[in-house]
């Protein structure tokens, strides 16, 4: 029943407990897309609360929304739609069995995650030295209904630091299947590891395709392109 | 910490496979996993029970004179907190169903070995923060974190306690995603769908709920550590916030908690009814389909602990329909198992007492329950005494029991050893009693208008709480007896045959205990589930 | 186990590139279309043009579109309890103002 499969180098890929490669293949992607469907619903609680206060206090929404840098939000989404593209390549390489490519792919993916995080630290430190941070020293100048404004950044730095997070841990996990790839130890055969942090990778950036909009597009007929 | 038991047989099993502390800490086999959260599990049970024991000591009279209202508090909030998050949650899924699951669908171990083993020690790190709170001064919000109360009042540990829950959800969720993914893809040859035991179903729902629902109350504790922390408002009106906001987000996991608490123990009692019947359960898959009912339903009627929050009147309508309709796929169930029973060859060995037990006393939780989902009825009842008697009824007189039944009906398959058959149904006699004496004078207290959570009461309360503290001594002696019988069986008990009640399953099939890599040869599966007539008719018990 | 690259759809690079321009064109008609005064079309638009960005990824990116049937259940089944969450809390928020609170 249990057949062990040796690849060419003598790496055995497969697990002990599973009678095949593609019942372990099988058990890691679904395995990957349930816990990515943990993820929906661990954002989904902020979502929540995200549509609750904006429904509520839409004035203080709005004006909020506009202190954010639209410009600074556009470029960074744009920057994370490269990231998930040179991702999906990385792993197109990985399927094809080329691994300086994949090398390649996988790096450019993680520079430009970096270029990402860097953008969000920049807009971070705005925030911090225009008071926008809630606490004791907020003041929103300008801000409508100023008593909930608040609130719109709890959500903003909520959920972006979430997502940030996520970034991070990402970052950690793709610099160490950078210096596995580039040891050869994924073959055309076996590459889940990269496959799945793809997966991963791809999430997180759908998490940012929403919060794009939901947190720098209130609102902003009155106030334009800036 | 463990040691493994004494060698059972010459053989090697996977107790005696390996030895040495290092091999229980750093194992893969889920079946030492098993074990190893079946002891820690115990340990937080005793906890829990320790405070409510508290509890009852304190109310056996009316006055306040064991403890200040602050420590109260502090005491009913650790009961709680240790009985769902560290207790009633993990206790069946991550003893017997880590234990069963590969062994029932015939796979050599569940599909993810490691993620298993750090299940345990998310849990026990999530258990160190929860130990921490409690040796540093306790918290006082009760197990449900209400803001503002909790973000802006509170004196107690609010933020070491929300971080021991957050981390104990992670071990919950990775227990739920191999529980998933093992089912879909690790079953044996021939092992369909509608071949699975009811145990697997049950499982598969758990493990959906605790998939769905327990990354939502992740976040609502980080957003409460966050408020709590760094003032940054979420729910605090004061920060503008919306405090039923909370308790929605909250009950979106905490009411199908209270399903994956009892959905397990439904799986048991279907194996332990149809088992003791000798018969295939009746209408398996209306049993296989309602677990699933249940883990759906079960998230469309949080919104019935909202009745009196501050909730649109609207939802509330909707949501008390809603909970009606939970009922059907509950008793769907114990009509079924009933039903098995009727003309079946019932034999009273110890799990099926406690089986019986839990029919009976999750049918008094259930409907109950029906008295609390219909809103009018709720405005009067909430918080008072009738709902601590409602829940108790569904996770005492429920979960535990499925616990007690499953534990007695599998512990000679997980230790290979028989238990006193004396001593184990006077214990399922003496939790049966107490029980109901602890409980149902709640029930009338409840009615009568005594609120949950004080530590003071008036005089003419008296008799009613003390029944219950009475109760709660036999109750009590009911449970540590188990404690005593099961730990001698470990090196004294009759040594049990690969199958000493004549139960079907793949899981009877190997030896008792089974071998690191449970079977010898991977079973092939030719028949339906609960197939009496494979099974020799003239079982023998020992010890 | 010779059937084992069967498993992994290869997916033409060009359609990576068709996917990856869409996603960057949609992103600047989002940012663009915020500004146009919809009212409380605003938001829905919003919304739409993210949602289609985010079935481009899940289908194409992620490999959804030539995954087995049960990912595709999986997904359907994480959006399907995102959407109770929000749409069933969502209907209490939006219903309690219809009925005054007594004493207030």
């Amino acid at each position: 029943m249990a057949s062990q499969v040796v690849p060419h180098e003598e790496v055995v890929t497969l697990k002990h407990h599973f009678a095949n490669d593609e019942q372990q293949l099988d058990a890691s992607t679904i395995g990957m897309w349930v816990f990515l469907v943990t993820e929906i619903m661990f954002f989904g609680g902020l979502f929540l609360a995200y549509f609750a206060y904006r429904q509520a206090y839409p004035a203080a929404f709005a004006s909020a929304s506009n202190k954010t840098n639209l410009w600074l939000g556009a470029a960074n989404t744009t920057v994370l739609i490269c990231s998930s593209l040179t991702m999906a390549m990385a792993v197109h390489s990985a399927s094809l069995g080329k691994r300086t490519l994949l090398v390649l792919f996988l790096i450019l993916t993680l520079i430009l995650g970096g270029v990402f995080l860097g953008v969000k630290a920049y807009e971070y430190h705005d925030k911090w030295v225009h008071h926008e941070v809630p606490g004791a020293h907020f003041d929103c100048e300008g801000c409508d209904d100023a008593g909930h404004a608040p609130l719109f950044f709890s959500l903003y730095f909520g959920m972006t630091g979430l997502h940030a997070t996520h970034m991070l841990v990402g970052f950690v996990i793709l610099s160490i299947i950078i210096v596995q790839a580039s040891r050869g130890k994924f073959t055309a055969k076996w590459y889940t590891p990269v496959e799945m942090f793809g997966l991963y990778w791809h999430f997180v950036d759908i998490v940012w395709i929403f919060l794009f909009p939901l947190l720098y597009l209130i609102d902003r007929s009155h106030t334009g392109l800036k | 910490m463990i040691t493994a038991p004494a060698p059972v047989k010459e053989t090697k099993n996977y107790l005696n496979a390996q030895t040495g502390l290092k091999s229980w800490l750093l194992t893969g086999d889920h079946k030492r996993i098993a074990v190893m959260y079946l002891i820690v599990v115990t340990a937080f049970f005793a906890l829990g029970g320790v405070f409510a024991s508290l509890i009852r000591l304190e109310l056996a009279t009316p006055a306040g004179d064991l403890m200040e209202s602050n420590q109260y508090n502090k005491v009913f909030t650790m009961h709680g907190v240790l009985m769902v998050f560290f207790f009633l949650i993990p206790s069946i899924p991550a003893t017997l169903g880590n234990f069963l699951i590969p062994l029932m669908i015939g796979a050599k171990d569940l599909a993810f070995p490691k993620i298993n083993l750090l299940s345990w020690y998310i849990y026990m790190l999530g258990g160190v923060f929860t130990l921490y709170v409690l040796l540093t001064g306790g918290v006082d919000t009760g197990w449900t974190f209400y803001t503002p109360f909790s973000t802006s009042y509170s004196n107690g540990y609010v933020v070491a306690a929300g971080l021991g829950i957050f981390i104990n959800g992670f071990s919950a969720i990775l227990t739920g995603l191999n529980f998933i993914v093992t089912i879909h893809r690790m079953r044996a040859p021939g092992l369909t769908w509608f071949r699975l035991p009811l145990f697997v179903w049950a499982h598969y729902a758990t493990s959906a709920i605790m998939i769905l629902g327990t990354p939502v109350v992740a976040v609502t504790l980080f957003l409460l550590v966050l408020e709590r922390g760094l003032h940054i408002g979420f729910f605090d009106p004061a920060y503008g916030g919306d405090p039923v906001l909370f308790q929605h987000l909250f009950w979106f996991y905490s009411h199908p908690a209270v399903y994956i608490m009892i959905l397990p123990s439904m799986g048991v009692i279907s194996e332990v009814i149809s088992t003791f019947s000798s018969k295939k359960p009746f209408g398996y898959t209306f049993i296989a389909f309602s677990s699933v009912a249940i883990a759906v339903f079960g998230f469309l009627v949080w919104g019935h602990h909202l009745f009196v929050a501050g909730q649109s009147i609207y939802a509330g309508l909707v949501f008390s329909i809603l909970s009606y309709v939970v009922a059907i796929p509950s008793a769907i169930k114990v009509f079924n198992w009933a039903a098995t029973m009727y003309k079946g060859r019932v034999r009273l060995e110890t799990p099926m007492l406690y089986a019986l037990g839990f029919i009976g006393l999750f049918t008094v939780g259930g409907l109950t329950g029906i008295f609390l989902s219909s809103l009018g009825m709720d405005v009067h009842l909430t918080d008072t005494y009738f709902v601590v008697a409602h829940f108790h009824y569904v996770m005492v007189g429920g979960a535990l029991l499925g616990y007690l039944a499953g534990l007695h009906f599998w512990w000679p398959k997980i230790f290979g050893r028989m238990y006193s058959q004396v001593w184990s149904k006077v214990s399922a006699a003496l939790v049966f009693v107490g029980f109901n004496l602890t409980f149902f004078p709640q029930f009338l207290l409840g009615y009568m208008g005594m609120p949950r959570r004080y530590h003071v009461y008036p005089p003419e309360f008296q008799v009613f709480n003390v029944l219950s503290s009475a109760g709660a001594s036999v109750l009590a002696l009911g449970l540590i007896l188990p404690a005593i019988y099961l730990t001698w069986s470990l090196k004294h008990g009759a040594i049990a045959s690969a199958n000493p009640w004549g139960a079907t399953g793949l899981e009877w099939q190997t030896s008792s205990p089974p071998i690191s890599e449970n079977f010898e040869v991977t079973p092939v599966v030719t028949t339906e589930a609960y197939d009496y007539s494979t099974v020799p008719q003239e079982v023998v018990h020992v010890g | 186990m010779s059937d084992h690259n069967e498993q992994h759809h290869i997916v033409p690079i060009r359609v990576y590139i068709a996917v990856f321009l869409t996603l960057i064109a949609m992103t600047w008609v989002t940012a663009y279309v915020s500004t146009v005064d919809l009212g409380r079309l605003n938001i829905f638009v919003a919304l739409s043009i993210a949602i289609f960005k985010a079935s481009l990824v899940i289908l194409f990116f992620m490999h959804v579109k030539y995954g087995t049937k049960l990912t595709k259940m999986i997904v359907l089944a994480g959006l399907y309890w995102l959407l109770l969450l929000l749409f069933i809390a969502m209907a209490d928020l939006w219903t309690r103002g219809w009925m005054g609170v007594p004493g207030r």
